[in-house]
């Protein structure tokens, strides 16, 4: 018996970024743009999309959920005849924390995409995973609320740096709060400078339009709206 | 707590390349930027190797510095704190040249050793 080196120098995760591809391929063939959706648990992901999917405007919308367990947030967008598939990941030792591509792939079959423009994949609570894992989509986007702390950009450097657009939730609240929303600003321009960021409140409706608009222009095809 | 994941992904690329063979080192390159804990990323690795050719493998972690560079200006630096603005031009326009790094960079087999079965 003897021992040999074996050479490899692959990327761990091309696998999933293979299957990633496959799943872009399927959504471009029907003609559906993807929108990655992603937080730490609480941040108000679900709440933004009910403020938002009321009245998307000739947009045709559906939408993947990803959680450990349970269809609480399924429910919710499908009470608004939103077409919605819950994907729960459950399946491994303690839940899975993110989606990957081949969940997402499991999931295409159930998705009505030539009824729809625009799929909203919303990603498990999570900052860290979800960066790492690409589904197939066209664009990421991430919601970071006020309650959470204005240093999170530079605890988790690589979730805001994979989006093309961070929603800085809950605003309303501000008034209520010691928070410093510029050093928030601050610490995300030092992690990722120039990324565009829309304030809104999902409760009263605040910026949401501006979301909307993006969430539209991602619809139409355009490359990463700014 | 992304080790879980990881190991899994280790595991997967490693299988494909071990040819059946047990596998008794697995050496990584892995970016600053990445934040995997070595510790926690062997206690997953345990677990998720349990059952195939890389059952009791070690592995070995080459830490890969993240480096930024301007496209600007062309200046290259280490950032020690995530900073992605130029320090020289202060442009926006960074580019990580180094530090995004999650690859399996060699293996070490065992030849001749009783074959064990890769799941599918």
């Amino acid at each position: 018996m003897h021992r040999t080196k074996v050479r490899i120098v692959e990327d761990a995760l091309d696998a999933n970024n293979t299957i990633a591809r496959a799943n872009r391929d399927d959504f471009d063939r029907s003609g559906v743009s993807v929108v990655n959706l992603m937080s730490a648990p609480g941040a108000g992901k679900t709440t933004l999309l009910e403020a938002t999917l009321r009245d998307m405007e000739g947009v045709r919308v559906g939408v993947l959920e990803g959680d450990v367990q349970g269809s609480a947030d399924a429910d919710r967008i499908a009470a608004m005849h939103i077409p919605v598939v819950q994907l729960n990941t459950d399946g491994g030792f303690g839940g899975e924390c993110h989606l990957d591509a081949n969940m997402v792939r499991s999931a295409i079959p159930a998705l009505p995409l030539e009824d729809i423009d625009l799929l909203i994949i919303e990603n498990v609570g999570n900052l860290v995973c979800p960066a790492e894992f690409k589904v197939g989509e066209n664009v990421r986007a991430m919601v970071c609320s006020v309650t959470e702390g204005e240093e999170k950009p530079l605890k988790y450097p690589l979730m805001f740096r994979a989006c093309e657009l961070v929603v800085i939730n809950k605003i309303d609240l501000l008034e209520h709060l010691d928070y410093d929303l510029d050093r928030l600003l601050h610490n995300i321009d030092a992690v990722h400078p120039d990324v565009p960021r829309i304030l809104v409140s999902a409760k009263t409706g605040e910026g949401v339009e501006q979301w909307r608009d993006w969430l539209t222009q991602v619809a139409a095809g355009a490359p990463a709206p700014a | 707590m992304h080790e879980m994941s990881l190991a899994g992904a280790i595991v997967d690329t490693v299988l494909k390349h071990a040819d059946d063979r047990k596998v008794t080192l697995i050496t990584l390159r892995v970016g600053g930027m990445r934040q995997v804990v070595l510790d926690s990323l062997e206690f997953y690795f345990d677990f998720t190797a349990r059952d195939t050719c890389c059952e009791g493998a070690k592995l070995e972690l080459i830490q890969v510095s993240t480096r930024l560079k301007c496209r600007a200006c062309s200046e290259e630096w280490e950032p020690e704190i995530p900073f992605f603005r130029c320090p020289k031009c202060e442009s926006a326009d960074v580019e990580i040249i180094a530090g995004e790094e999650f690859e399996v960079d060699s293996i070490e087999v065992d030849e001749k050793e009783a074959a064990c079965t890769a799941p599918k």
